[in-house]
């Protein structure tokens, strides 16, 4: 059977990155292994810590910075994660002096929230608030 | 009233006078937060391109003003070109405007 293990977000700082997805997101941190040039630096949930990591990435692509500043212009997300509570999150992360593009917006089915993860993207936070499609 | 064609062109289109009523709503959207609230709330199927050409003719006739902020970019509803509407056929029982 085929798995999703590992997803990444390109990031323009590792450590940088490190620190703001473990101390303002909570994630934790899973692997740090060197990896050539950067490191291998993986993170999960505290609500799943052998579940699907999250790879701390590097964007040293040339045509990942272009790619990115184009969609944080437009204020499109290209991650989401999970959460019991947008309002709560945004709450909690404003205080702790993170930036939202989209404060909490409520879709009827959804409640999301788009933050600035300070290393080049739009994160957006998701709350599913039914799951009978209406 | 030379810009009146282009104020009453933009006002014509219902997927932006659906723009400017989410822009009522919540003043200072990005472009996805404005692509997102057309879908998910109004089931519209307009694609990004196009919902960026209906805001550059919002835009045009005054209605919509771009604020760029840092790398980001928001979009503010400006009613003030409407007031033409109201100048030109005033309302008669309209209290005086001090």
């Amino acid at each position: 059977m085929i798995r999703i293990h590992v997803t990444s977000v390109l990031v323009d700082d590792q450590a940088k990155a490190l620190e703001f997805y473990t101390e303002k997101l909570g994630f934790i941190k899973k692997t740090d292994l060197p990896a050539g040039e950067a490191r291998w630096l993986t993170v999960v949930s505290p609500a799943a810590p052998d579940g699907v990591e999250l790879l701390l990435e590097p964007d040293t692509h040339p045509a990942a910075r272009a790619f990115k500043e184009a969609l944080v212009a437009d204020g499109m997300p290209y991650t989401q994660f999970a959460v019991d509570d947008v309002q709560a999150e945004y709450e909690r992360l404003t205080a702790l002096g993170v930036t939202f593009t989209q404060p909490p917006t409520d879709y009827g089915m959804v409640v999301v929230a788009v933050l600035d993860d300070t290393c080049g993207n739009l994160i957006q936070l998701v709350q599913l608030t039914s799951t009978d499609g209406g | 009233m030379a810009d009146d064609p282009v104020l009453f062109k933009a006002i014509s289109d219902p997927t932006r006078r659906l723009i400017l009523d989410e822009l009522t709503e919540r003043d200072g959207q990005t472009l996805f937060e404005i692509c997102g609230r057309l879908s998910m709330k109004h089931g519209l199927g307009s694609s990004r391109q196009a919902i960026s050409q209906h805001l550059a003719v919002l835009e045009e006739a005054g209605l919509v003003i771009t604020r760029r902020e840092g790398r980001y970019k928001f979009h503010h509803i400006d009613t003030r070109p409407l007031h033409s509407i109201s100048e030109r056929w005033p309302m008669t029982r309209e209290e005086p405007r001090s």
